[in-house]
Order: structure tokens, then sequence, then C-alpha cells
């Protein structure tokens, strides 16, 4: 197995995808690490039929000879041109010959790594049965059955309607879509998304257009109840609230990118989001960014930076430059998403002094009041201190005191013991665990 | 054991759950009913990211601790335990 590659790609989303099939159809050497247990990123995952456009291009992916670390991950990368990947589960594996580490060394390095969903803190958010909106969907996908189960799907942003829509057709009840934009804040982007028939939100839009299902708009879970697991949730609109019962609470706040890595490398950041040229190359020669990390805008987007930052990584620059341009007239998206998605305020007094916001560290909102900032709270209450490395309360403290998180350590996954000692040390640790 | 066609058998504390393949460990917890780990301060937690973020679904598969259950998938005869009343 070659560990030497042109171009690595970090993430196999749409824009790992296009970005490695780009770059190997142009004959480069490339190779594509990816965390989930099969290619597809969050959207392309498997456990349902895929649209055409997926099976395309992982077709063209498996066709175009990229060398394929699928369930593995990037932790590291300790210097110019060199990346430390890990398999998952590495320590149960049942073939002692398999390998748990790979150290792995690139020409260019393509980071594709999207987003995550943003979580936001209220009473009983920590409850068993209470989990993203992407979460649920990527659990059904991953086998969970959920006809017949009582769902309510809330937060903000089209993601609401996809996975509504998705769970719907899986037999699942939706009690309530809880949409905390109003409908005025959503519509520009709504209009914006039936104006382009074929794409992918469509079906979500239609549902929004025709209101077929209890979709509710400026509304949002003010509480989740139950003792071992959720049994109801409180919903508030207009200063009404009431109580619906229901077996999932899927919540998600529109997705913040995963820029962990980026920063490691020395990427500029901009706002939140890697800064790129036209050609997705980062302010780092050699190191290219495509999809989500760069703007939240949707697999079509994604797809086209991720062929960008293939054909350019590949030299072919006009070809990339022709691309760049769609790319240009397609960024409106992102804008008007960002837009349609712009938090109500008083989200921001749902967690009580009681409230877990750091769910690692179980550090509660009491605990980080008065606090400086990011650094002062981890240091003194342990916030953002756990194996998600403030993965889930960096977003909520974000948008709870406006705090940033400070500059990113490796690894940036918690990693194996064994990943930082040299090999024969590694060999000699009786049973490695997880440096929690 | 003897599988069905078309379908696996892992346990999830003790207790055997038969999935279908491609079935994620986070999953099998769920359809088991089980929580996952126990927070530091004593709360039932379980899956809430499902693309390997939040190390929430943690759990302990075959004698390994700490595995992220929703980016592993189930294999036959898989033991998981978590930290949750059994199922
Ligand atoms: C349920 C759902 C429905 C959606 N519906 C639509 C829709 O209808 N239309 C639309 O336009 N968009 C939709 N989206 C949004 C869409 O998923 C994203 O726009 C798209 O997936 C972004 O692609 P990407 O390649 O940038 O990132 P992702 O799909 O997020 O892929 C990134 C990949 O990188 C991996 N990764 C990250 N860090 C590392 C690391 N260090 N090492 C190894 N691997 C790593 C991740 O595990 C992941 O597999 C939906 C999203 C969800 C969750
Ligand atoms: S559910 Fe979040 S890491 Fe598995």
């Amino acid at each position: 197995m070659s560990r030497e590659f042109d171009v690595l790609v970090v993430g196999a989303g749409p824009a790992g995808i296009a970005a490695a099939a780009t770059a190997a159809e142009s004959g480069l050497h490339v190779g594509v690490v990816d965390d989930n247990p099969a290619a597809g990123g969050q959207i392309w995952r498997s456990g349902a039929l895929l649209p055409a456009a997926a099976q395309r291009w992982k077709a063209r992916l498996a066709a175009a000879g990229v060398v394929r670390l699928q369930g593995w991950r990037i932790v590291d990368c300790p210097e110019p041109g060199a990346a430390r990947a890990e398999r998952n589960g590495a320590e149960i594996t049942r073939d002692p010959e398999s390998e748990g580490r790979r150290d792995l060394r690139y020409r260019h390095l393509i980071l594709a790594t999207g987003a995550r969903e943003r979580f936001l803190p209220f009473p009983g958010w920590t409850l068993p049965n209470v989990m993203g909106a992407g979460g649920l969907d990527a659990m059904v996908r991953g086998g969970l059955p959920i006809a017949g189960k009582r769902v309510v799907v809330a937060g903000t942003g089209p993601l609401l309607l996809a996975v509504a829509a998705h769970l719907t057709s899986r037999g699942a009840r939706i009690v309530a879509i809880c949409e905390q934009a109003s409908a005025a804040q959503m519509a520009p982007l709504m209009m914006q998304v039936l104006r382009r028939p074929g794409k992918l939100w469509q079906g979500a839009s239609y549902r929004w257009a025709t209101k077929k299902s209890r979709y509710l708009t400026r509304c949002w879970t003010v509480a989740a109840l139950g003792d071992e697991r959720l049994r109801s949730a409180i919903l508030q609109r207009d200063g009404k609230q009431w109580c619906v019962e229901c077996d999932v609470l899927a919540c998600g706040f529109h997705l913040v990118p995963n820029t962990e890595l980026a920063a490691l490398l020395g990427c500029r950041l901009e706002n939140g989001f890697v800064a790129t040229d036209e050609r997705m190359q980062t302010s780092v020669p050699g190191i290219w960014c495509a999809g989500e990390p760069t703007g939240i805008g949707g697999v079509e987007l994604s797809l086209l930076e991720g062929q960008i930052a293939g054909l350019a990584a590949a030299g072919k620059t006009s070809a990339a430059r022709r691309l760049a341009g769609r790319r240009r007239g397609a960024l409106g998206f992102v804008r008007a998403l960002e837009r349609a998605c712009q938090l109500d305020p008083q989200i921001r007094d749902l967690p009580r002094e009681d409230t877990v916001i750091c769910r690692c560290e179980d550090v509660r909102l009491g605990a980080l009041l008065g606090r400086g900032g990011w650094r002062d709270a981890k240091l003194h209450t342990r916030c953002g201190m756990g194996p998600c490395q403030g993965r889930i309360c960096g977003g909520a403290t974000e948008f709870l005191f406006g705090w940033h998180a400070d500059s990113v350590r490796p690894p940036v996954f918690p990693a194996l013991v064994s990943s930082f000692l040299e090999p024969d040390a590694a060999s000699e640790l009786a049973s490695p665990k997880e440096a929690l | 054991m003897a599988e069905a066609a078309g379908s696996i058998t892992v346990t999830v504390n003790g207790v055997a759950v038969r999935v279908t393949p491609g079935t994620t460990v986070a999953s099998a917890t769920l359809i088991a009913g089980t929580q996952t780990r126990v927070s530091v301060a004593g709360e039932p937690r379980a899956p809430l990211c499902g693309m390997g973020i939040c190390f929430e679904c943690r759990v302990t598969i075959d004698g390994a601790p700490h595995q992220r259950s929703c980016q592993i998938l189930c294999e036959p005869g898989m033991q998981v335990t978590t930290r949750g009343e059994p199922a």
C-alpha cells in the first residue's frame, strides 16, 4: 500500500470525492482519507437510494485509481508534506496484521473536511434521544428503524426540511418542524432554491412551499423533558409555550465548518472559514481547501470547489479557471443561506445556570458566566478540554458569549497513545488506550 | 449462532441484537434502548452528532474502550458494552 502521494485529500464528502477523482483523472497519484465507514460525507451516506449525481461521482472515484483509506482519520500533520492517519477501531481489530496507524507523504494536500452541525444548549438537551438533525438522519441511514416514531425536528436551515422529508419517507411521524427563523427571513433562500430546478434542496423547498408538514417558523424548543431519556419537548412560538410528546428530538442550528486541520497547518482563516484564492489554494502554498470549510453552500458548490482544487493541484489552470467562474455565480447561495439561518438572540436565553454547556466535562452555564473568553474558561472550568476538543461547546459559546476558540494543537482528534510514540515503543504497549 | 439471511447479530450488554448489515454500532445501541456512556457528573448520554465529532457515543467494543460507535459498523459476534444499564 503506497504512502506517498502527489495529492492527498482529507475527507470523502462531495468536495473530497470530486477533488480526488479530478486529480487522479489528470494522471496524478492520489490518496483520500475519510473518517466515515463509507465514502459520501454527510449527504451521500449509504442506507438510502443515492441521487444520480452521487452514483456518478462515486463511480468516477472508483474508476480513477485513487488509494482510499476509508474509516481512517488524519490526526496530525507533524511536518510539511507529512500527515498521520489512524484507522477507526484499530484496537478492536480481529486481524493482528492490520495496521492502526500510517504516516503519509504528499506534495499537495486538499482539505475537504466538511462541516458539523451547530448544537445550542437548552435545558434537557443532553438527554438520550435528543440528537442532531443531521445526527438522527445519519443514525437512520446507519440502520436505526424510525417507522412509527414521533419526531420533533428543530433548529434552523433547509437541513431540517431535508431531514424531515427523509424521515417521513421512512415512516416517522413528524410531530413538528420548528424553524427558529421567520418566514420572511427564510423566503429569499427558498425562492433561490425553487428557481434552481433539479437541485437537491428542492424536495425540502417543495415541502416548505406547500406547507404539507407541521412547519412552524419563529418556533424553538425551550426544554426537553424526561428522566433517563426524552419523553417530551416544550416548544415556544410568539411567547406561547406548549408541550408535545415525542420519541426523538432532532435539533441542529445550521452548520459550523471543520477548520481544525487547516488551522493546525497555519492556513489563514477569515470569519471562521478557510480563506482561499480562486483556485481554492489556501494561504499556504500546496495546501488547498474545498467544500464547507470555505463557506457553507451545499453539495453543488462543494462539488465545484472539489473539481477546481483537483484540477488546480494537477496544474490544469485554465480548466480550473473556467469552473471558478461558475463558482463565483454560486456564491450568492452561501450568503442567502447565512442570512436565512441568522439566529434569534432570544435563543441565547434558553440555557439555565445549571444547564450543561460543555458535554464532555459537564461544565454548566453558571460556571462560565463572567469568564473573560474561551481560554479563560478552558483554564478555569475545563470547558472544551474533553475529547471533542470544543467542537460541540465551541459553536455554542461562540453564539452565547461571542468567544472564539484559540489556536489548534495536535492531535486534531484524540488519538491512540501509540500514535505519538515511535513504532518500536508502540508495539511494547500491551493495550494501547485512547488518550482521553 | 446461526445468522438469518441478511442480518447479523451483535450483543449489547450481553443481550443479542439483530441488525441489518451496514448498521453502525451507535444505531445498535439505540435499537437496544441503552445509553452509551455516563458523563463525568453521572448523567446518561447517548449519540448526538452521528458523524464522529461529539464523542458522546463512546462504548467498549470487544474489550476496547472509548470507541466512537457511530463510525464503526457492526460485525457478526461483536460484543458491545455501554456504561448504561443493561439493554
Ligand atoms: C441530512 C442532510 C441532508 C442534506 N441535504 C442537502 C441537500 O438536499 N442539498 C444540499 O445542497 N446540501 C445538503 N446537505 C448539506 C451537504 O451535506 C453538504 O453541503 C455537503 O455534504 C458538503 O460536502 P463536503 O464534501 O464539503 O463535506 P462533508 O460532506 O461534510 O464531508 C466531509 C468528510 O470529511 C471527513 N473528515 C473531516 N475531518 C477529517 C479528518 N481529520 N480525517 C478524515 N476525515 C475527515 C468527514 O468525516 C466527512 O466524511 C445535507 C446535509 C445533511 C446532513
Ligand atoms: S454520535 Fe457524535 S461521535 Fe458518535
